[in-house]
């Protein structure tokens, strides 16, 4: 169903704001452009802030999924520079 | 010869315990010091204080320890730097901002150019009592609009756009007043709970969330010995004409109104707060 392949995925529930945010600028870094990144993240400030912050970055987003439990699975593509 | 110490105090002086000596209050626009201005101000209050400054507690900066006869010296020589003194007592004090949308990613407004604006139209205007300007850029609210007796606070009118949307769902989470709300290829905003915060904006990953530059003004507000809120008496404005129409009306209101020694809360209480609301509400509408 989904329109892409994820390449590596990312949990970012075990850390707090602003290491969220770090956690997955790493993630993203050890990627090659192109590759697809899900960031497995904690609602509240983690789903409000993140996709933001990877936006301002240059990633694109390609979904935001939300999990029965609470959580949010955000789906982006790595850019180049 | 009698010192006027009226016109020392309207004239940025404040007179400390220390017999013929007083804190200079510098005129400083939200917060914003050149470099040329620090530099002068190094001097002086290196040759004519004790070498330091004090920062006040609305982004102004005074030099403590200047002494009685060196003050006309003193304000010669930070006139050379472009530095102009401040002013205490019963009229419009330092105009209060953050750098808003100029650097700051939350920023909805460019809230140091409107507190420039302010400042230029009533900075030491006099008045029954002091009257406090605050800008702040957005609903984080650094600058505490509400503790002002006029406070502008940036927000956006936001709307949205079908043919951008990838429906990713970030925006839906980015609000946190739970405003938005996506459902099958629709989505819909409860205007009545939109704050205007632009979070939906900044957070979109494909520009399908514009926003349009607002105005949230607060009245009233203050912070001192009896703590009042600043009301908003209005939606959202969508123009600095009509902000500053509005600041006009605000600050007229005070000056026929309110008693000597009054803040504004006061002011409102005593009169009615029905008779401020009337009339921005005339201008609201044009």
């Amino acid at each position: 169903m989904a329109d892409y392949n994820i390449t590596d995925t990312v949990d970012i529930t075990d850390v707090v704001c602003p290491v969220t945010f770090v956690k997955a600028k790493v993630a993203l870094e050890e990627l090659d452009n192109g590759d697809i990144l899900s960031i497995h993240m904690n609602g509240g400030e983690p789903v409000q802030n993140v996709p933001r912050s990877i936006k301002d970055e240059g990633h694109k987003i390609l979904k935001l999924i939300t999990n029965d439990d609470g959580t949010f699975d955000l789906i982006v593509q790595k850019a180049g520079d | 010869m009698a010192v006027d110490y009226a016109a020392l105090k309207a004239g940025g002086f404040m007179r400390q315990k220390q017999k013929n000596t007083f804190s200079m209050r510098l005129r400083v626009v939200g917060g914003t010091v050149t470099a040329e201005q620090m530099s002068v101000i190094q001097r002086v209050a290196d040759k004519y204080g004790k070498g330091y400054i004090h920062l006040t507690s609305r982004q102004g900066i005074e030099i403590p320890f200047i002494k009685l006869e060196d003050i006309e010296e003193v304000k010669a020589e930070l006139a050379k730097g472009n530095v102009l003194p401040g002013v205490c007592g019963p009229r419009v004090r330092t105009v209060t901002a953050c750098q808003g949308g100029r650097c700051c990613p939350s920023g909805c407004i460019d809230a140091l150019d409107i507190a420039e604006k302010l400042d230029a139209r009533y900075f030491g205007r006099q008045l029954p009592h002091k009257f406090k300007f605050g800008v702040t850029g957005c609903q984080n609210n650094c600058l505490k609009a509400e503790e002002n007796d006029f406070g502008v606070k940036g927000g956006m009118l936001i709307s949205w756009n079908r043919d951008d949307c990838i429906f990713c769902g970030v925006c839906e989470q980015a609000c946190r007043s739970g405003a938005i709300k996506i459902s099958d290829g629709e989505i819909t905003v409860e205007q009545e709970n939109c704050n205007h915060c632009g979070r939906c904006v900044t957070a979109c990953p494909t520009g399908s969330w514009q926003g349009k530059s607002g105005y949230i003004i607060s009245v009233g507000g203050t912070f001192g010995n009896a703590i009042k809120r600043g009301r908003e008496l209005l939606p959202i404005v969508e123009d600095e004409e009509t902000l500053m129409k509005l600041a006009d009306a605000a600050i007229d209101f005070f000056d026929e109104n309110a008693n000597p020694g009054e803040r504004f809360a006061k002011t409102l209480e005593r009169v009615g707060w029905d008779q401020l609301e009337n009339k921005f509400k005339e201008i609201y509408n044009g």
